[in-house]
């Protein structure tokens, strides 16, 4: 073995750093193909109960607040910009521009759940959210499979609301990382992974805004 | 004590014979390849044990012959089986066209018949030999699950949805029901007995008759007292559809679609009036949720079905 | 053999002391071993609820125990049992000791996720025996609605958490070793110079990654509709209670694979070593697995053909189930040609290989009775069922995991244990096990539903049998604990290699260093390749290091 100068953030059981780099980022990968499952059963819910109760989901739909929902579509895909700025800013070794790339994309974050949480609180003083309380005035007949959206409405964004505050919590972490110099051009594939991961997030939104937010409205 | 262990439960119904069939086929085949394997494994055991305490095996790799052997052999095996399987399958899904309908409701921790006649078993069924029988079943609140071990014969019966079976009994006695679906507490308890009987005795059974009349003229009362006939009226001037004689017959629906009037339809009208409306309807029904039982609505059902057309009734 | 044999002075098992040196290891030798203690742990708990079933069960009557109770012993049998026994037992014990070391790694590719995947374990199954233990659960390990979200007035939501937070562990494992067996494999090592253990870990995993996701989603739907009402699954609000079997069964049939995968893999590797020679048909034997892995998520509607499936949809299940039986039957057959001209030894191990082979070709033989509706529709949810399961999980995996361990066990703790006890062990649990559940065939065919607490008088003989088939079994699963914890401390040391086997594992000390090889192995044999070893007279490593 040569007697080269091991890196730091070399762990002992790897033998290089590419090693490490190509099990990590496989590693990230199969969490989010994982990650698809899961919220490939909510989906599949979904689509069931949208097929049987087109109406009433439609009625429900139109109950979200479009406006909202798209300002939170561009915050979060210009987060995935800014996340994907941070990483080729990670590969030219350029910590600051690295740094205010993380901060952007945490900030554009922190922006989606301010306005999710409004939505949220919005449906709460319409009696939308799904229990005892829950009334459907505009469209009474549907009243029971409006329900039923609102119930996917909300598990769905509220697990991707989860997976964004973890997603916020890895991006401090990386933060932190870079402040402190471990993330350097040699050793940024932390900073990639977390990309990839907050990249996923984003696709997820993609997918619940339209399916969501968008049923059978016109311009 | 040995003689009294019974191997097979009591052939009681038409499909009974053709299940057993199968199932004895299926374990020729099974004891026939455990016996090899067992026979084979044993045999080599015995044959190539260890002499030398440092002797090893003879480098065999594989052989393509043998891999396709008994892949392809298993393979033909299981179609046979499969396609043995299915078409035993299909004849228990299938119901002849002429059956003697029972509706059946369940509850934790009971079943309820409904004879057309009027008459109400609870956990105890009477059927006659020699003809067909469709249990039209829904439950009251969890999934259970109707089992007749003689008849051969199982399905789950689900809230909110009718499921059925049918059978053809063969042999007078008593036969266990069984819920065969996990319900709660008392799930074992919720057995009973199908008693069938001789046609002239299922007669004399039936005589006895109902109190309350039959299911169909139940429904005709629950049919004014609720004041369905304020708006489904024969003479087409109503605000609702013209009943008679809609039940079997295919139907448009506002949004283009066809379907057939069946139980399933009539019970969601009920329940659930807006989500398939006929063409040409206004969604003004009021929904009767809560305000029905499960065996209302069955009354409810044989009333509608019993509705003959009238001979000049306009449809739209 | 081994009867001059030393322990190696330093090693996994004396590299740090103490407890933070357990709790906090990344290597992952240790952490198969604290899932051992875990895994032990609650099959016996798992075992102890046997054992009041089956007492019950002696009666026709509900003398021993209340309906109610009765309902949350077998719920609660089977949720230890699945979920914290035999979905970890062979991946997270076996699997994390082995698969770097067979592979020629220092480690899993992430050492602390693997931790985290232990505490992850613990943590689920503390909330699961919350639940136990503050009331219980009866809504069977199935959890169907709407009796679970909406009639049951047991623990569901600390079980249905308990179970949630354990599936990750279980993607965790899974992901942890698809990576490790891609890219950390010693130079030299290409896919098919792999054992076939390794090539079962890893169809495994792809089920553990794809299939545990959707169980995850679907008990958190549960434990949401009970907290908050939402409906999905409650007919009075328009959602569907089929719908949660669907999903439920999506990945619970996958899930089977998953603890009948890596048993064949151990089989593979006993069967091996007891013949010395390579397992005839290698790469069919490897192809299998993975075809197992992926049918098997084609068939979950096998479990719902009496529940109101279309009579179209009940055929494609049907049929893809015949399928998914043909790999499983290749693999049968591939290793009773093994035994072939080889040189078969009657160790302890090789004799759950042969118990395993036999009574894992029945159970799949009686799935083929399941597969085809037109019988399924008679036998499903009856004793038939449980005999055909319990042949597989317990005639199959438990019988591979004690082989495992009884062939793997030098070289986990450096010691051997006392053979004749051992094989006295290995013929007490297969004769019990047989009395325990074939007289359950013929219960199902009979008529006797599942989960009954009472029956009919005329099923008694037949449940008496299994009864005390079940006694026997009981005591069979006792013995060994009792003989592999004494040689822990009295057993003879082991030496590298005792069994003369052929495989990486073989070639480093009994216990391994702490880094497993002291130098990366560059391999350019064949797996199995018992002529070149014999050729070469390739020694193992010195006993000391």
């Amino acid at each position: 073995m040569s007697e080269l100068i091991q890196h730091p953030a070399l762990a002992h059981h790897f033998d290089s750093l590419e090693q490490q780099k190509e099990a990590s980022t496989l590693g990230m990968w199969v969490f989010l193909v994982t990650e698809v499952l899961f919220f490939g059963g909510l989906f599949a819910t979904y689509l069931i109960y949208r097929n049987w109760y087109p109406d009433a989901f439609a009625a429900a739909s139109h109950e979200l607040d479009v406006t909202l929902g798209t300002i939170n579509t561009v915050v979060l895909i210009t987060s995935s910009l800014t996340m994907a700025l941070a990483v080729h800013a990670a590969q030219l070794g350029q910590r600051r521009l690295l740094l205010i790339f993380l901060v952007a994309t945490m900030t554009l974050g922190a922006v989606f759940l301010g306005i999710k949480s409004v939505e949220y609180y919005h449906k709460f003083a319409e009696h939308l959210i799904p229990g005892p309380g829950f009334q459907f005035e505009k469209e009474p007949v549907h009243v029971r499979h409006a329900q039923l959206f609102f119930s996917l409405y909300f598990v769905m964004t509220g697990l991707h609301a989860l997976h964004m505050v973890i997603g916020i919590g890895i991006m401090l972490v990386m933060w932190w990382w870079s402040w402190r110099g471990t993330i350097t051009a040699e050793y940024y594939s932390p900073i990639e992974i977390s990309g990839l991961y907050w990249h996923f997030v984003d696709i997820v939104w993609i997918f619940l805004f339209p399916l969501l937010y968008l049923i059978g409205r016109h311009a | 004590m040995w003689t009294g262990i019974p191997l097979f439960p009591e052939r009681a119904s038409t499909m009974a014979g053709r299940v057993d069939a199968l199932y004895l086929f299926l374990i020729v085949v099974a004891v026939f390849f455990s016996a090899l394997i067992a026979g084979l494994i044993v045999y080599f055991a015995i044959k190539y044990r260890r002499r030398a305490p440092d002797s090893i095996g003879t480098g065999i790799h594989g052989s393509m012959l043998l891999e396709i052997t008994w892949s392809v052999i298993p393979l033909l095996i299981t179609m046979v089986i499969f396609v043995w399987g299915a078409s035993v399958f299909f004849a228990m899904s299938r119901p002849p066209d002429e059956t003697l309908n029972i509706y059946v409701v369940a509850k934790q921790w009971m079943w309820k018949f409904q004879h057309l006649d009027g008459q109400r078993e609870i956990n105890e069924l009477h059927v006659p030999i020699g003809r067909p029988v469709k249990m039209i079943m829904t439950s009251e609140d969890v999934i259970h699950d109707f089992f007749v071990p003689a008849f051969r014969v199982k399905a789950d019966v689900l809230p909110g949805r009718y499921t059925s079976v049918w059978f053809q009994p063969t042999k007078p006695g008593r036969y266990h029901l069984f819920c065969a679906e996990y319900c709660g507490t008392r799930h074992s308890g919720m057995v009973g007995q199908v008693v069938v009987m001789d046609p002239s005795e299922y007669q004399t059974w039936l005589s006895g008759g109902a109190p309350e009349g039959s299911l169909a003229s139940a429904g005709a009362k629950l049919f004014a007292d609720l004041a369905c006939n304020t708006c489904h009226r024969p003479d087409a001037q109503g605000r609702g559809p013209v009943l008679e004689g809609l039940f079997g017959k295919t139907v448009t629906l506002q949004n283009g679609e066809m379907l057939v009037v069946d139980e399933a339809y009539v019970r969601e009208s009920i329940l659930m009036p807006s989500a398939k409306i006929a063409s040409g309807f206004q969604p003004i029904m009021p929904t009767f949720q809560g305000l029905v039982t499960e065996e209302q609505l069955l009354e409810l059902i044989e009333y509608v079905k019993s509705l003959q057309a009238l001979p000049q009734v306009q449809t739209r | 053999m081994a009867s001059t044999a030393l322990l190696p002075r330093r090693h996994y098992l004396n590299d740090g002391y103490g407890v933070k040196s357990w709790l906090l290891t990344r290597d992952h030798k240790r952490i198969g071993l604290l899932y051992l203690a875990g895994v032990t742990f609650f099959f016996f708990v798992g075992g102890a609820f046997a054992v009041l079933i089956r007492l019950e069960l002696t009666t026709p009557v509900g003398d021993l125990v209340t309906d109610e109770t009765y309902n949350k012993l077998f719920t609660m049998h089977g949720v230890m049992m699945v979920f914290f026994f035999l979905i970890p037992a062979i991946p997270s014990v076996l699997g994390n000791f082995l698969v770097p070391i067979m592979i020629g790694a220092k480690d899993l590719a992430f050492p602390k996720l693997n931790l985290a995947s232990w505490y992850i374990y613990m943590i689920g199954a503390l909330f699961t025996m919350y639940a136990i233990v503050t009331g219980g659960l009866d809504t069977g390990w199935t959890f169907y609605t709407p009796f679970s979200t909406v009639s049951s007035t047991s623990n569901v939501i600390p079980a249905a958490l308990g179970i949630f937070i354990t599936g990750f562990s279980s993607i965790l494992t899974g992901l942890n070793f698809i990576v490790t067996i891609h890219r950390m494999r010693a130079p030299g090592m290409t896919w098919f110079r792999l054992p076939l253990f390794i090539w079962s870990h890893y169809a495994t995993s792809l089920i553990m990654v794809l299939g545990t996701p959707v169980i995850a989603i679907t008990i958190l739907l549960v434990a949401a509709e009970r907290l908050f009402h939402f409906g999905f699954f409650d007919p009075a609000v328009g959602g569907d209670p089929v719908l949660f079997q669907h999903l439920f069964w999506f990945y619970s049939h996958p899930a089977v694979y998953i603890m009948i995968l890596p048993a064949m893999g151990v089989i593979s590797e006993l069967v091996a070593a007891f013949c010395r020679k390579p397992v005839f048909g290698y790469s069919f034997v490897a192809f299998a697995s993975l075809a197992i892995a992926v049918l098997g998520f084609l068939v979950w509607g096998h479990h719902m053909f009496v529940a109101g499936q279309s009579v179209y949809a009940a055929l494609i299940f049907s049929i893809l189930s015949f399928l998914v039986a043909i790999p499983s039957a290749v693999k049968v057959f591939n290793w009773t040609a093994t035994m072939y001209k080889g040189s078969v030894s009657w160790e302890t191990p090789m004799l759950y290989a042969i118990g395993f082979i036999g009574l894992f070709t029945i159970g799949g033989l009686t799935g083929l009775f399941l597969a085809s509706v037109g019988l399924d529709v008679h036998v499903t949810d009856t004793y038939f069922i449980i005999a055909h399961f319990h042949y597989i999980m317990v005639g199959g995996t438990i019988m591979a995991y004690l082989g495992g361990l009884h062939y793997w066990w030098p070289k986990i703790s450096g010691r051997l244990y006392n053979e004749w006890l051992a094989k006295f062990s290995a013929l007490v649990i297969f004769l019990g096990f047989n009395l325990t559940f074939f007289p359950q065939f013929i219960l199902g065919y009979l008529g006797m539903p599942r989960r009954y607490h009472a029956y009919p008088p005329e099923f008694q003989v037949l449940n008496v049998l299994s009864s005390a088939g079940a006694s026997i079994l009981g005591v069979g699963y006792l013995i060994p604990m009792a003989y592999l914890m004494w040689s822990l401390r009295y057993g003879r040391a082991a030496g590298p290699n005792p069994w003369g086997a052929v495989g990486l594992e073989w070639t480093t000390t009994s216990p391994p260093p702490t880094e497993n090889f002291t130098e990366t192995p560059e391999v350019t044999w064949d797996a199995y390749d018992y002529q070149s070893t014999v050729d070469s007279r390739q020694s193992t490593f010195p006993a000391e290091s």
